[in-house]
This record gives C-alpha cells, sequence and structure tokens, in this order.
C-alpha cells in the first residue's frame, strides 16, 4: 500500500475542550475510587498472608559493662542456648509478639552490670523497642540498667508461605473449609428446590394471592442474616417450641447454620429462578401439547431446559452468599467453625492478622469460582431472554394448584415464622419464662452494642450510602457504557466495578483494616469514621448496582449522544436532561437496594465501626454475642421494620414521580 | 470550491478497513446518497464526517474550514438515525428546542423558531405530545425538525427512512426532498434502497467493500453503471459469458450480438449485460439489429410487470431475464410456452470483464 498519498494519520481529538477534560476527569475519579477502595486494599491481604513473622535473636549482640570495662559481645541466640529460655512460649511469633532482653538474659548472669551496649545487626533494623523507639540498622544502644529492663525484641518479618503451611498443618482451621464447603452445599441443595416449586408455583399455576406470595418470599432480604439465627434460636434451642422436632440434635451446629441459611438466601435463588422461569416460550408447551407429551414430560423436557441457567446461576448465588456469610455461623454456629466466621476469630479474637488474612485467600478461592461461574451461567440466560417470545399463561388445574398453595405456604409459615418469633420475644419480659409485655428490650442504651445511637448512625450510614453510592455507580456505568473512545480504560473500569461480587465481606473489611489503619497511609484519617462504614458498603454492593444501572443506559438508544453532540449541547446537560430523568426508575431501585443493604450488613463493617459508629447491624450481633438475645431480636426487627419503610417510601416517590416526570411512559 | 471535500478519508478497524482511501468532494445544496450493501462502509464514512468516529487518515473540509480532527460539537451538522433518537421524556417541542437552548437566544426567539419548523414538517399541533404518541414517520419528522432547528449548513441522514412502511417511506421520501430543496441545506443520505436513492438524489456514490465503486447521477448510474457491481446492485441485470468476436461484435453461445465493445479486443472472453427491461418486444422486424426469436419458459407475475425467462436455441442453455408491461403482455398475447420474436438495442448492451455477475 505504499502507492496510498501521504497523509497524515489523524490523532483522535477527545481532549479539546473542557467537557472532555471533564468525562475524563470522572473516569479518573471513580477508577481512583475503586483502585483505592478495593484493589490497593486487597492487594495488602496478600500482602499480609505471605507476611511471617520470626525472632531473629541472633541479630542483637548485647556487650556488658562490668567493673569499669566492656566485656565481649555475645548474641541473643548465644544466650538463648545456653539458658535454654523459650520464645515467645513456644508458640508462632505475630507482628505483635515481644520478648524482654531481662528475660533472655537471666539475672545472675547480668550481676554487677553497670551499662549495656546492644546491636541491631539486622539489614532492616526495628529489632529493638524503647519506649516507643526502633533501632535502626547496625545501631548501637549504649543504656543504663533502668532502660535495659525495658527493652523488647520485636520479631522480623519475613515473606514466605509459612503462614500456608502452618493453616494447613492445624486441623483446627483446616477443618473449617470443609465445614463451610458442607453447609454452603447443604443449604444449596435445600434452597435451589424449594426456591424453583415457589418460583414454579408463582408462573405456572393459577393458584390465589400471588402477589402476596412473592412479598413474602422477599421479605428475608430486608433483615439481618443475624435475625434468622436469633429466631431459630428461639423456636428450636434448649427451650424452644419446636425442639423436640429436631429429635435430640442441637440446634447449634450445621443444622442451625442450614435451616438459617435458608431463610436469608431463599429470596436471592427465588429471583433469579423466577426471572428464568419468566421468560420462558408458550409457544414451545404449545408445541409439547400438540405432540400429545405428558404433564411430567414437558415439565422434564421444556421447563427445566429453559430455566437451567437460572438454576445454575442461582446455585452459585446461593453457595457464595452462604460460604462468605458470618452473621449465620455466629449466632448459631455454636463451636462449629467455618471460614467466614475464622477470619472474624483469628482478627477480633486473637489478632492474628496473618492468619486472618491467609484464612481471607482462602475464601476467595471458592468464591471467585462460583461469582465466575454464575457471571457465565446468567449471560446465556440473558440470550435466551432476548429471543421474542410469546408469554405463558397457565390454566386452572384444580389438584395441582391446590398442591402449589400448600407448598407456598409452607414456605411463607417458615419465612414469617422466624421473624414473629423475634418480634414477640422482642416484645415479652422474657421468652418463654415471663409472657407479659414488656418494652425493656428496646431499652438499648442499656445494653452493649452501642444503643439506640446505633440505629441512628446505621440510618445515617445507610442514607450515605445510598445517595452518594447512586451518583458514583450510575455515573461510573454511564461512562462504561457511553462514552466513545477511551476503550482501554472503561474495559479496564468495567472489570474493577464486576470485582467485589466475588470478594466476600469479611476481606473487604479485613482489607480495610490493613490499608487505612496502617499508619503510613495518607488516607489513615478515615480509620473509625462513618466515611470508612459508607465507603466499604459502597463498594461491596457495587456490582449488583452496576449491572442495574448498565442494564437501564443499554435501553437507552445508543445515539442519544450523538444527537446531543450534533445539537452542540455539553455532554453534562444531556446527562441531567435525559439520560437521568429516562433512568430514575432504576435510579431509585439502585439508592434502595444500598439502602437496604447498608441497614442489614455486617460482615465488612464489623472490622471498621468504632464506639462513635457502632451500627444496628453490629450492635445486633454484640448484644446476641453478650447474651441479650431478646434486645438483639428487638434491634433486628427494627432493621427490619426500617427497611420496609423505606421499600415503601421509595415504591410511594416512584409513583409521583412516575406520574410527573414520566408522563412519557403513559401513551 | 466545493463546500465539503473529503481527502483520502480511510477507516480501519483493527485489520479490517472499513474505508479506504475515498476522495468526494460535495457542492453546496447538493442532496447526495451513499448507497451500498450493508458492510460497505457508508455509515462509517458518514459517521466520520460527523466526527462521531475519527478516520484514521485524510481531510475533511466543510466551507474551507479543515474539520478533520474536530469534535461533534465543533463542526456544522445535523444529523438523522434510523431509530429517529428522540428524547422520549421531552415533548416534541422540547425536543426541536432541545439544539437552541443554550446558546444565549432568547426563550421567545426559541418558541418562535420550534413553532415554524413544527409547521415546516406539518405537526403544527402535535408539539405538546411526547415521541412515544407518535407515529413512526410522525417521529421521523420530529427527528429531521430537530435536527434542522439550529439551521445545520450540512444534514446528514442515516438510513432515515429504514424502519418505516413502505407507504409512509414513500410519501416521507419526497418530503425529505421537498425540504432540502426549499431549505438548499447540503444533504448526505446514507441508503440500502437502491429506489430510494435513485429518486431523491441530485447524486449517487456507489460504495462497495470501503470504496467507491461510481459516483454521478442516478440516470448515469442506471443506465451506464462503470462495474459489473453497480450494474448488479442498482436495478436488476442479466450477465452472460461471452468473447468478443471482432470490433462491435461479440458472441453469447451461438447468438452474436452488436454492440459497443470499447477497450476489449477480439478473442476477449467477457460478460455481456443486458437489463431485463432494455429487452425490446414490439415493433421487431427484420431489420431489427441483435434479433432473434425465444421462447417463454417461465413466468413470474410481479403486479405492475411480468418478468419473464426466455431461451432462445442459439443461447442454448443460456437464459435470460425479460421485463414486460403488463399492456405490453395484453396486446402481444404473451403465454408460457410461446414463442416471440425479440430484440436487444446494440446501445443498450454493456461489456465488462468476464467473472462478472
Amino acid at each position: 500500500m505504499a502507492t496510498a498519498a501521504p497523509a497524515a494519520p489523524v490523532r483522535t481529538v477527545l481532549a479539546t475542550r473542557a467537557d472532555a477534560w471533564l468525562t475524563r476527569g470522572f473516569i479518573l475519579a471513580i477508577m481512583l475510587y475503586l483502585v483505592v477502595a478495593l484493589a490497593l486494599p486487597l492487594w495488602t491481604v496478600f500482602v499480609k498472608s505471605v507476611e511471617v513473622y520470626r525472632f531473629t535473636p541472633e541479630r542483637v549482640t548485647v556487650a556488658f559493662f562490668r567493673e569499669g570495662a566492656w566485656e565481649p559481645a555475645r548474641s541473643l541466640a548465644a544466650w538463648i542456648e545456653e539458658t535454654g529460655y523459650v520464645l515467645n512460649d513456644g508458640l508462632r511469633a505475630s507482628e505483635r509478639s515481644r520478648e524482654r532482653l531481662v528475660a533472655i538474659i537471666p539475672k545472675k548472669a547480668r550481676k554487677g552490670v553497670e551499662k549495656y551496649r546492644v546491636r541491631d545487626l539486622s539489614e532492616e533494623g526495628g529489632l529493638l523497642l524503647l519506649e516507643g523507639r526502633l533501632s535502626r540498622p547496625g545501631e548501637v544502644w549504649e543504656l543504663a540498667r533502668r532502660d535495659f529492663a525495658r527493652l523488647r525484641l520485636r520479631p522480623e518479618s519475613h515473606i514466605s508461605l509459612d503462614n500456608y503451611r502452618y493453616y494447613f498443618a492445624t486441623p483446627a482451621l483446616r477443618s473449617s473449609i470443609r465445614n463451610s464447603f458442607l453447609t454452603s452445599g447443604l443449604t444449596t441443595l435445600i434452597v435451589i428446590p424449594l426456591a424453583f416449586g415457589f418460583a414454579y408455583a408463582l408462573t405456572r399455576s393459577c393458584m390465589p394471592f400471588k402477589g402476596l406470595f412473592k412479598l413474602i418470599a422477599l421479605v428475608p432480604i430486608l433483615v439481618p442474616s443475624l435475625l434468622p439465627g436469633i429466631g431459630l434460636v428461639y423456636l428450636f434451642g434448649k427451650q424452644g417450641l419446636f425442639t423436640p422436632l429436631l429429635m435430640g440434635h442441637d440446634i447449634y451446629g450445621p443444622i442451625g447454620i442450614v435451616m438459617a441459611s435458608t431463610f436469608f438466601t431463599f429470596p436471592h435463588a427465588f429471583l433469579i429462578i423466577l426471572t428464568a422461569l419468566s421468560i420462558s416460550d408458550a409457544r414451545l408447551y404449545e408445541a409439547a401439547e400438540a405432540l400429545r407429551a405428558s404433564r411430567f414430560r414437558i415439565f422434564r423436557t421444556v421447563t427445566l431446559p429453559g430455566a437451567r441457567y437460572g438454576l445454575i446461576s442461582a446455585a452459585f448465588v446461593v453457595f457464595t452468599l452462604v460460604i462468605t456469610d458470618f452473621g449465620v455461623p455466629k449466632v448459631i454456629g455454636g463451636t462449629f467453625n467455618v471460614l467466614a466466621l475464622d477470619i472474624y476469630k483469628q482478627v477480633i479474637g486473637q489478632q492474628n492478622f496473618q492468619i486472618g488474612a491467609v484464612v481471607s485467600v482462602v475464601l476467595l478461592l471458592p468464591a471467585t469460582v462460583a461469582f465466575a461461574v454464575d457471571r457465565i451461567a446468567s449471560r446465556r440466560q440473558v440470550a435466551l431472554l432476548t429471543a421474542r417470545a410469546v408469554p405463558l399463561v397457565p390454566r386452572p388445574h384444580r389438584r395441582f394448584d391446590v398442591a402449589m398453595l400448600g407448598f407456598c405456604s409452607l414456605v411463607a409459615v417458615y419465612i414469617l415464622g422466624i421473624l414473629v418469633m423475634c418480634q414477640l420475644a422482642a416484645l415479652f419480659e422474657f421468652w418463654p419464662y415471663n409472657l407479659s409485655f414488656s418494652l425493656k428490650n428496646y431499652d438499648f442504651d442499656r445494653m452493649d452494642g452501642g444503643g439506640w445511637a446505633a440505629y441512628w448512625n446505621s440510618i445515617r450510614m445507610a442514607g450515605w450510602t445510598a445517595v452518594i453510592g447512586t451518583a458514583i455507580v450510575f455515573c461510573g456505568a454511564y461512562i462504561v457504557e457511553k462514552i466513545r473512545g477511551l476503550v482501554q480504560l472503561r474495559a479496564g473500569f468495567h472489570l474493577l466495578a464486576m470485582l467485589p461480587m466475588a470478594v466476600p465481606g469479611m476481606v473487604l473489611g479485613l482489607s480495610y483494616i490493613f490499608f487505612f489503619n496502617d499508619p503510613s497511609n495518607p488516607l489513615n484519617f478515615l480509620y473509625g469514621t462513618m466515611a470508612i462504614l459508607v465507603i466499604s458498603t459502597i463498594v461491596h454492593f457495587y456490582t449488583v448496582s452496576h449491572l442495574t444501572a448498565l442494564t437501564a443506559l443499554k435501553q437507552m438508544d445508543p445515539e442519544f449522544e450523538a444527537v446531543s453532540e450534533s445539537l452542540k449541547q455539553p455532554l453534562w446537560r444531556m446527562f441531567t436532561r435525559i439520560t437521568v430523568p429516562v433512568c430514575l426508575p432504576a435510579i431509585l431501585d439502585i439508592a434502595i437496594y444500598l439502602f437496604v443493604n447498608a441497614m442489614t450488613t455486617v460482615s465488612a463493617v464489623v472490622f471498621l465501626y468504632s464506639t462513635t459508629t457502632a451500627l444496628a447491624s453490629v450492635a445486633v450481633l454484640n448484644m446476641d454475642d453478650a447474651g441479650d438475645i431478646a434486645p438483639a431480636a428487638a434491634m433486628g426487627m427494627m432493621i427490619f421494620y426500617t427497611n420496609v419503610g423505606a421499600r415503601l417510601l421509595q415504591a410511594l416517590s416512584s409513583r409521583v414521580l412516575l406520574t410527573r416526570t414520566q408522563a412519557w411512559r403513559l401513551r | 470550491m466545493s463546500y465539503l471535500r473529503l481527502e483520502n478519508i480511510t477507516k480501519r478497524f483493527g485489520a479490517f478497513t472499513a474505508v479506504d482511501r475515498v476522495a468526494l468532494a460535495i457542492e453546496e445544496g447538493e442532496f447526495v446518497c451513499f448507497l451500498g450493501p450493508s458492510g460497505c462502509g457508508k455509515t462509517t464514512l458518514l459517521r466520520a464526517i460527523a466526527g462521531l468516529d475519527f478516520q484514521s487518515e485524510g481531510r475533511i473540509l466543510q466551507a474551507g474550514r479543515d474539520i478533520s480532527a474536530l469534535p461533534p460539537r465543533e463542526r456544522d451538522f445535523g444529523i438523522v438515525f434510523q431509530s429517529y433518537a428522540l428524547f422520549p421524556n421531552l415533548t416534541v417541542g422540547q425536543n426541536i428546542a432541545y439544539g437552541l437552548e443554550n446558546r444565549g437566544l432568547p426563550r421567545r426567539r426559541i418558541t418562535e423558531r420550534v413553532a415554524e419548523l413544527l409547521r415546516l414538517v406539518g405537526l403544527e399541533d402535535q408539539g405538546d405530545k411526547y415521541p412515544a404518541q407518535l407515529s413512526g414517520g410522525q417521529q421521523q419528522r420530529v427527528a429531521l425538525a430537530r435536527a434542522l432547528a439550529p439551521s445545520p449548513g450540512l444534514l446528514l441522514l442515516d438510513e432515515p427512512l429504514s424502519a418505516l412502511d413502505a407507504k409512509v417511506r414513500l410519501y416521507l421520501r419526497h418530503e425529505i426532498r421537498d425540504l432540502q430543496r426549499e431549505l438548499n441545506v447540503t444533504t448526505i443520505m446514507v441508503t440500502h434502497d437502491q429506489e430510494e436513492a435513485l429518486s431523491i438524489a441530485d447524486r449517487i456514490v456507489v460504495m462497495h467493500r470501503g470504496r467507491i465503486e461510481q459516483l454521478g447521477t442516478p440516470i448515469e448510474i442506471y443506465q451506464n453503471p462503470a462495474t459489473p457491481f453497480v450494474a448488479d446492485f442498482v436495478g436488476t441485470m442479466n450477465f452472460l459469458e461471452g468473447t468478443v468476436v471482432e470490433a462491435g461484435r461479440a458472441r453469447v453461445a451461438e447468438l452474436v450480438l452488436e454492440c459497443p465493445t470499447d477497450g476489449f479486443a477480439p478473442g476477449d472472453r467477457v460478460t455481456v449485460a443486458i437489463r431485463p427491461e432494455d429487452v425490446v418486444v414490439r415493433a421487431v422486424t427484420a431489420e431489427t439489429r441483435n434479433r432473434f426469436a425465444a421462447r417463454i419458459l417461465r413466468t413470474d407475475f410481479l403486479g405492475p410487470f411480468l418478468r419473464v425467462e426466455i431461451g432462445a436455441e442459439r443461447l442454448g442453455a443460456v437464459r435470460l431475464l425479460v421485463d414486460l408491461s403488463i399492456n405490453l403482455v395484453r396486446d402481444l398475447d404473451i403465454e408460457l410456452g410461446g414463442g416471440l420474436e425479440v430484440a436487444v438495442p446494440p446501445e443498450r448492451i454493456r461489456l465488462y470483464p468476464p467473472g462478472a455477475g
């Protein structure tokens, strides 16, 4: 093609004017947010998990000044060899382990010593600690006797896989992997048929009260996952009404975990399967009937294959929810350890951050795999959706309808039973012994956990999350979907936005400790504030919101932006005048989703709240932990009612907005 | 000096070249159609002119100004898309006013201009309706009004009629043409519909595989297609394999036809192209050139005319499509299996290199 006339390649001019700079600035700002609030913290988890602390006494020498002369220096290792002293009581050293030098060198040996000379021989320094001061590499300190008594040895950090070796060599830790898979797998096996049956009844039968049943099925979304645990304790615990049904088994443990997880994962599975079943094509059923297929054969050859991706997707979503949840096992797990709980125990209980990081990485693996499978499956399901289908209208079939009504009623009773139990326990003096009505369980200020202030904090936190989160998510999705050019930047951004789905809340919370609590991080000032709770919660629930916004934006004509540009209008005007008003219903959906989840979430924030920013959901956890179960139930129900209120408010405002600004939708 | 000049425009998507060194000059007030099958690069070229996708190489000059690297906002054009792209949450009036706002125009002036445009596209009383309340044809007229509102120097139409019913399409086609003449706005329309292009354009740019195949008036394009591709894409064409016998004569099977043979030497293999409507059946006498006896092998009733497939002894296995108007069929009593004398006027025959069609 050398014959082509010499023509200068055209430089893509996108950044010529303020508008373009604004766009670019926006992309960078939101990307920066996701990098700082997600990618970097996650990275610190990996770093921590390979960080090993070990005492290195061979790198510290001590010399005595006795009887007017300096004696030859000896390494601490030599002293240890001589005395047989056991460092750190024989336990693995952690970041916070310290050894006093006077404990290593026996008192007898130090008799008559007037001064000490200690030397840090390490390359990194910091082996010696005196009154908050660290030694520099090769530094020599000359100390009086009193100071020497205060001198401490610090462990040195290395990068190694020792933490992982330790983890897999410790049966108590390793067994959690099996336990987590057991409870997650069992819950999945129970929830999927239940949710399928429920969705099937709603789409394929003519039973009455379908709207009511749908509402009931979605109720668990509005409560923290701790609440079903508490309800089950009341129903099946030591003094429970239905304890005999367990036939001598204990509700504390895998049974309780599976039962409570079934409760809180049910709506998630139900919604996915409901969507999958609603898109079935009536023409396929007509064809099958014309070929005289039996009801069962139609079910097997038409219904199930049509919903298969929905089922796969739902199964992996449930599995991920259970394996990453920590509220349920915390309340009702008893001595049965699972991965998510191990992170909490290692970090909060034992301050062992490195092992906490190892468990996090172990938990990230199944969560990531499940996430990937879910994404692939739901993409396939969407592909099925685009085919023009004739919606199926079920026909009455008396026996089948009655059976479905019975089944749905059972599920509804289970869901409502747990809630009603919690509410009753909260309203009685002392269930089941003293059944007189009382409001003392609502006197949160007299309990541990933060009191009513925690409740108001939660509302404030959820409000900020909804407002700021919706703005960030929607602008981010707009950039991914509608901006021309900057292809790689947008693809990278989209990937970052999908990442939070695969990150368990506990891992996110732990990563924030590592990242934001590091004194050398300029963002350290955020630690312990309301801001960090909002930031983490937005990130935690970013992916679903992002996908909702993308779906809404994809439905808009891709040429709107081109038309607006040709009419010489700046991008922001197009965005505020057209995009936002048209997408308002989706924007409200995102806001309410963020609000509800911010009210109920425990996992990430449990590591991040401070005394002034305690949250209602965390208060449920702490009150339950302290044995104040009835107040915990009361607080959990407060969260429920708040979320119901928020939902009603959203429904109402949507209606008002629909009539006022969405008049164009009504033909 | 032309109003719009495209110099050597090339657009590549990775290894694929969508537009390949296209050069074109469009005069002020002209109506030009980019015509071609899907994937020929016509929309890509339009988007490059609009600045919605930047060309990889080449220059674009509008009214003497180099706009090659300017973003759409700094170019001077209005655009109408196949999907209309009307803002659903704004009324018809607000849609048209959209491009007039934010320019320092007084409110009263905007209202006047909107009323003027509504009148221009015949939607005087529809200003307060929402787009979803209008028919497809009405929506497209609103889109047109919106694009014309700021009085752009150039109007770009991207398959504006393709989503409409055949009747509305025909009607709106004339309306666009009249409007364009009235406003004398330079217009480029992209279409894959040859009939649309032939009826509406001052000049047609036929595109194929990213290149300009032919540039000319509708009559030139139809009557003197420069390449077999154009001949085949615009209208219907019989392509027959043949050989040049001597200057002014070519042979198809056993039939020797008089025809212009410029550019070919005796003995050259060629493709002989004949339009179905150019075959003459009325008043064929012994003196008529290129006359031969044929037999009707198949008929296809297409409403206003009958398309028949004819064979002839001297043509062997070769078949020829011929279009006959209905009154002709009636007059000559033509029916399946019947014989008739046909002729092809030599000046209506075109020769192309072999293998075409």
